[in-house]
């Protein structure tokens, strides 16, 4: 400063020399703390730039002395997590369900990792208490419409059902209705003896008409005694479980349109030890074989 | 000698110095993001949305999905470990806008594709709360019963052009009847769209095959989402894909 402005005489601080109506400004200075703050965090992003990546240069960029990369670190933090997963889950693999069950450390350990990843890729479908909705299987009871042994639910939650998997399990039941397969009133009949199957109130007339259908058109997969049968995937008829409901209405829909749902395929997008896990959990919550 | 105050009782020469100190920071910090190797990441299997995703993501858009599903999988282990491989900027090489978001009422979707099937879906959009009872996302049951409106769809691929999206001529010929075709299996244009367009799929998303709605672009794209690049060969450990 070249000139040296008027001391206020009340507080002994100099004042800026700006004057409004006779009223002046002091010049406080910035308190010693704060400014001390503000040198602290220079000096901080001083070491910033040299110890992480920082500034771009014309090639490139600085890598900083610590050579950090979050994809790294990332990829270190899954490393460790695998490794500590591996025992376990080596056990797991290929490990009958004998071995499984004989062991209580290796049976927790699968049913915990299953649980887990089946709160995020099964639960959505088949309900958090895997209790399903219509049209997606309950897992908790003994129905299994591709096998319930340990094998058999590892299978097809790798290729899974009617998914672009080359070994998927596939099967599609014909939309007898949309596809004029039938007639409407083969359809009524056949509904009849399907309420009939399952032990529920039927036209025993319409029943009688539509065996000889029933005979021709889905005995082949669900079987002369419409228990189904797991080669094709069809559902037991008789039962009174159904996928997508068994009123008249439901069942009758169901002929005409043939619905079937697809499962993605698992083993593509989550690794071998957490198909084994799921399979373990699945199995474990009261229908395995 | 400079005088700060010199400075503030000039406001043309204050602009000025404000003008000089911003581009400073600009091209320090911005520029190079243009021309750095390290910055301009490029990856396998990526291809420009085909006209019925890009109808979908327009949809997408309008209905602000992104307000609470972000489409980033950050490189951190649960994110790794729930969602699948984190994101790379290459992924949205062709988003315009990106989609990133940073808010999550629902989960990301970064790598939805292929996890769920179409008509799961379908029940999830037009209700959610009947196949995840605890959901709180709205119900958009009206894109089933909306016709896609899908005449000017070349124009959206032109314009994605303008901007580096590489749709050719050919392409932008014949997006409408690439969008019929991917919505409708047996349509004679199969074979010419899975031309123009690698590992597209294409299916009647939202099981009318009677007409084309809201629905089938919505869930193409949906089904598309994190699934082009194949990260069995990706090579996360190679030096020029550490970040």
């Amino acid at each position: 400063m070249a000139k040296r402005n008027e001391i206020d005489q009340a507080t002994g601080t100099e004042t800026t020399g700006h004057e409004w109506d006779g009223i002046k400004e002091l010049n406080t200075p910035l308190p010693r703390w704060w400014l001390w703050v503000f040198y602290a965090t220079i000096v901080w992003a001083i070491g910033y730039w040299v110890l992480y990546p920082a500034w771009p240069l014309v090639t490139g960029y600085t890598q900083g002395v610590l050579n950090h990369s979050q994809r790294a670190d990332v990829a270190q933090a899954v490393k460790e997590m695998k490794t500590q997963r591996a025992v376990q889950g080596k056990q797991l693999q290929g490990a009958t369900l004998q071995q499984i069950e004989a062991d209580p450390n290796l049976l927790q350990f699968a049913r915990e990792a299953g649980k887990s990843a089946f709160g995020d890729n099964c639960a959505t479908c088949h309900g958090s208490g895997a209790q399903g909705f219509k049209g997606y299987p309950n897992l908790n009871d003994d129905i299994w419409l591709w096998g319930g042994t340990l094998d058999d639910i590892r299978h097809t939650i790798q290729v899974g059902v009617r998914s672009a998997h080359p070994e998927a399990r596939v099967s599609q039941m014909p939309a007898y209705g949309r596809d004029a397969l039938l007639e409407k009133n083969q359809i009524a009949d056949l509904t009849q003896y399907v309420l009939k199957l399952s032990g529920q109130k039927a036209n025993a007339a319409a029943a009688a008409r539509a065996e000889p259908v029933f005979k021709e058109q889905c005995a082949a997969c669900h079987g002369d005694d419409g228990r189904g049968k797991r080669e094709f995937g069809s559902p037991n008829l008789t039962d009174r479980e159904w996928l997508y409901g068994g009123s008249a209405a439901e069942i009758r829909t169901q002929i005409e349109q043939g619905r079937g749902g697809v499962m993605p395929t698992w083993g593509t997008r989550l690794d071998a030890m957490t198909v084994d896990a799921l399979a373990v959990y699945v199995h474990s919550l009261g229908g395995g074989e | 000698m400079f005088n700060h105050g010199t400075l503030e009782r000039h406001s043309l020469l204050l602009v000025a110095g404000i003008l000089i100190v911003v581009a400073i920071g600009g091209i320090v910090e911005i520029a190079p993001l243009f021309y750095l190797e390290s910055t301009i990441e490029k990856v396998q299997g990526m291809r420009p949305y085909t006209p019925l995703e890009l109808a979908g993501r327009k949809i997408y858009m309008r209905e602000g999905c992104y307000l609470c599903h972000s489409q980033m999988v950050r490189p951190l282990r649960d994110e790794v470990e729930r969602y699948g491989h984190y994101s790379l900027a290459a992924e949205s090489i062709y988003d315009h806008p990106f989609q990133w978001g940073s808010k999550r009422t629902g989960p990301d979707l970064a790598r939805v594709g292929a996890k769920y099937s179409d008509e799961w879906h379908r029940a999830h959009l037009v209700d959610p709360r009947s196949v995840v009872p605890e959901s709180v996302m709205p119900p958009y049951k009206f894109l089933a019963a909306t016709p896609l409106s899908f005449d000017d769809v070349a124009g959206d691929l032109k314009a994605n052009r303008m901007v580096g999206v590489p749709y050719s001529d050919d392409m932008v010929a014949n997006a409408k009847a690439d969008l019929i075709a991917q919505a409708t299996p047996d349509d004679e244009g199969q074979d010419a769209f899975k031309k123009r367009y690698a590992k597209a799929e294409a299916r009647d998303f939202d099981g009318d095959p009677k007409r084309i709605t809201e629905m089938d672009a919505l869930v193409a794209y949906l089904q598309m989402l994190g699934t082009l690049v194949d990260f069995k060969t990706y090579q996360a450990d190679a030096p020029e894909n550490r970040r």
